[in-house]
């Protein structure tokens, strides 16, 4: 499957480090992506990158993707400005379960660049709010400075029907905020666990800590979804490297229900 | 219906092939090894030859006889026909990233002298490659063209274990043609068709109606090949056998001697793990995308931005055994293991994959006795 050109419609920064870019198709685009799902994105003689959908699930044929400047790649697309060209196969993966959720309460936890994986799930609820119960966004980073998607954060968290709670890992003086671990706000976070949906992204180790956190408030296994990632190189389950276990994270997830998922992070290195 | 094929016109069978367009590819001897490659005639065949296989070795030795197909297997296997260690996809022009995929070019090709094992290790490719969700477009291209000839295996190795895999020493299905070489009596092979294009080729070969005794003495060979690797290896309930010592220490000890190189993989006729390259021209203007074939074993394989998934040798080699004997089912709804016997052969550290499963077996059973 060969990667579709798209053109850099408008690019922000997020972070030092993070930006979004908003593309366009030049032509043909891929189908419609869903909150959850991932491209691969192509920086033209540079390599491609798994990169998850960070959009508004309403902008239709406008991709939306954020990521770190990491490696060759994510540094290459980073580096592409408004007007610039770049690859696009996908989508790939498999979404958010939001349906799953209707009439109960939402929660989010993302910790670091695990927000925007998240994000076009936020909108698609908030979207349609009077579906759901109450809605919980509990955001970490590392630092004030490392928090992505600032301006979206601060407008939900103005909102009477969303409950948003953010933290750092350290921060400066001029920081009022919460400090310590995202895990730390679930136990007094406002949701209903006996009937609520929770949704978690973050780095392997932040995800293990928050499962615990709200099976511990009583949330059932089955109500709690995370987002895996793994090297990927072709996105459609034939170049092997996604592997974990059973599952071809590319092909079976990346979102997977925690019980699925569970006894494979449990065994280090796997 | 059997027929049966005297072995002095082997090169008829040759011959048809080529008439009907195919480029024949099978076996021939090559730097000291038994390689797939393509043959102009049946005297390319590797005539009076077997191979010797311990773990960590392979020796080519004369036959006391003339046979044709007197050896296991080699280094080769049909995936490199099928899944060529290196692919160009596409190509793309800089200006409007305008991206070419690149056509596959594969002719017509008759794979002569694929054992059951074989037969069984293409079966689970196309698995992998072509029954998913997304089929991969190289490999269905060169597979649709490919006429197979079996050859039932006469002469397993020391290391082969198909019969405990159900995978051989018997061609069952998955064939244009099976020949089984027979040595009682006159030089022969038994042919069988497997399909409509099988039956073609037959129709072109001066062979005769098989009698009982034929049917009888390919019957034999087939058993005798069985028999000769009885009880090799305890296929049962291997999966769950694995899952659940993925703590093993055993992992560890089998770390002390694997130096990670990959050579399994790389002569495993299932594995098909690959890597992209991309690269560009000098001036910048064209760029492409290779797919080359990859290892598990390899220190970039598992890299991500936050570090490797699988740091440790011990990691590598669980990833690589649990894979191909348990979580292949899960992924594919078959083994990844046709019990051939490469990967014991060509490992420089003499790592014997049927040995390693016993230990963690053993071990399994005193935890639980």
């Amino acid at each position: 499957m060969a990667p579709l050109p798209y053109v850099v419609a408008r690019k922000r920064r997020e972070t030092r480090d993070v930006w979004t870019l908003e593309l366009e198709p030049v032509d043909e685009a891929i189908e419609q992506i869903r909150p959850g799902q991932f491209t691969m994105l192509y920086r033209f003689g540079v390599g491609e990158a798994p990169i998850s959908s960070s959009g508004d699930p309403e902008l239709g044929f406008r991709l939306v993707h954020t990521m770190r400047e990491a490696g060759q790649v994510t540094r290459g697309l980073c580096a592409a400005k408004p007007g610039d060209l770049v690859g696009v196969r996908g989508p790939f993966g498999n979404a958010w379960p939001v349906d799953t959720a209707r009439g109960k309460d939402v929660v989010f936890v993302a910790g670091g660049i695990g927000l925007p994986p998240l994000r076009g799930a936020v909108y698609d609820v908030l979207a349609h709010r009077n579906g759901f119960g109450r809605v919980v966004l509990l955001y970490g980073g590392r630092s004030p400075g490392e928090l992505v998607f600032r301006s979206d954060v601060e407008r939900w968290r103005s909102r009477l029907d969303v409950d948003v709670e953010v933290t750092v890992d350290t921060a400066g003086h001029d920081w009022r905020g919460n400090v310590g671990v995202v895990t730390k706000l679930i136990p007094r976070a406002p949701f209903d666990p006996a009937n609520a949906v929770a949704f978690v992204v973050g780095p392997e180790i932040m995800m293990r800590f928050a499962a615990a956190a709200l099976i511990e408030r009583g949330l059932p296994q089955e109500s709690l979804w995370i987002s895996m990632e793994r090297t990927m190189r072709c996105g459609v389950g034939l170049c092997g490297h996604c592997q974990l276990g059973p599952t071809l994270i590319c092909r079976d997830g990346p979102v997977y229900r925690w019980d699925e998922m569970r006894p494979w992070l449990e065994v280090a290195a796997l | 219906m059997a027929e049966v094929l005297a072995a002095a016109d082997l090169g008829v069978l040759l011959g048809a092939l080529r008439a009907r367009g195919y480029r024949v590819v099978g076996p021939r001897v090559a730097a000291g090894v038994i390689q797939y490659a393509e043959l102009d005639d049946a005297g390319d065949l590797p005539h009076g030859w077997t191979d010797e296989q311990a773990p960590g070795r392979y020796r080519l030795a004369r036959r006391d006889d003339d046979a044709y197909f007197g050896y296991a297997v080699g280094p080769h296997s049909w995936k490199r026909e099928l899944l060529p260690p290196r692919v160009r996809l596409w190509q793309a022009s800089r200006d409007g990233l305008a991206v070419e995929e690149e056509e596959t070019d594969y002719q017509p090709t008759a794979f002569v002298g694929v054992r059951p094992c074989e037969l069984a290790a293409i079966a689970i490719q196309d698995r992998v490659f072509l029954d998913g969700r997304f089929a991969d477009r190289d490999y269905a291209a060169r597979r649709a063209d490919v006429f197979l000839v079996a050859v039932e295996c006469g002469s397993p190795s020391s290391l082969c274990f198909c019969s405990s895999l159900g995978t051989g020493p018997g061609a069952t299905d998955g064939f244009d043609l099976a020949l089984t070489e027979l040595h009682a009596g006159e030089h022969r092979f038994l042919v069988r068709s497997g399909s409509s294009a099988g039956n073609a080729v037959l129709a072109d070969l001066p062979t005769r109606p098989a009698a009982r005794a034929d049917l009888e003495t390919a019957e034999q060979v087939v058993e005798a090949a069985a028999r000769a690797q009885a009880g090799r290896f305890a296929a049962e309930d291997v999966h769950d056998l694995l899952l659940r010592n993925l703590e093993s220490p055993h992992w560890d000890a089998v770390a002390e001697r694997c130096l990670s190189c990959g050579n399994c993989t790389l002569v495993c006729p299932t594995c098909f793990c690959t890597h992209v390259e991309d690269t560009s021209s000098l001036d910048g203007e064209t760029a492409a995308r290779d797919r080359v074939w990859d290892t598990c074993f390899s220190l970039r394989y598992a890299e991500m931005h936050g570090g490797n998934t699988r740091p440790t040798t011990r990691a590598r080699y669980r990833q690589w055994l649990t894979h191909k004997l348990a979580t292949w089912e899960d992924q594919f709804g078959t083994s990844g293991c046709v019990g051939c016997g490469r990967c014991i052969a060509w490992c420089p550290a003499a790592i014997d994959i049927r040995a390693e499963v016993a230990a963690i077996r053993q071990e399994d059973a005193h935890a639980h006795a």
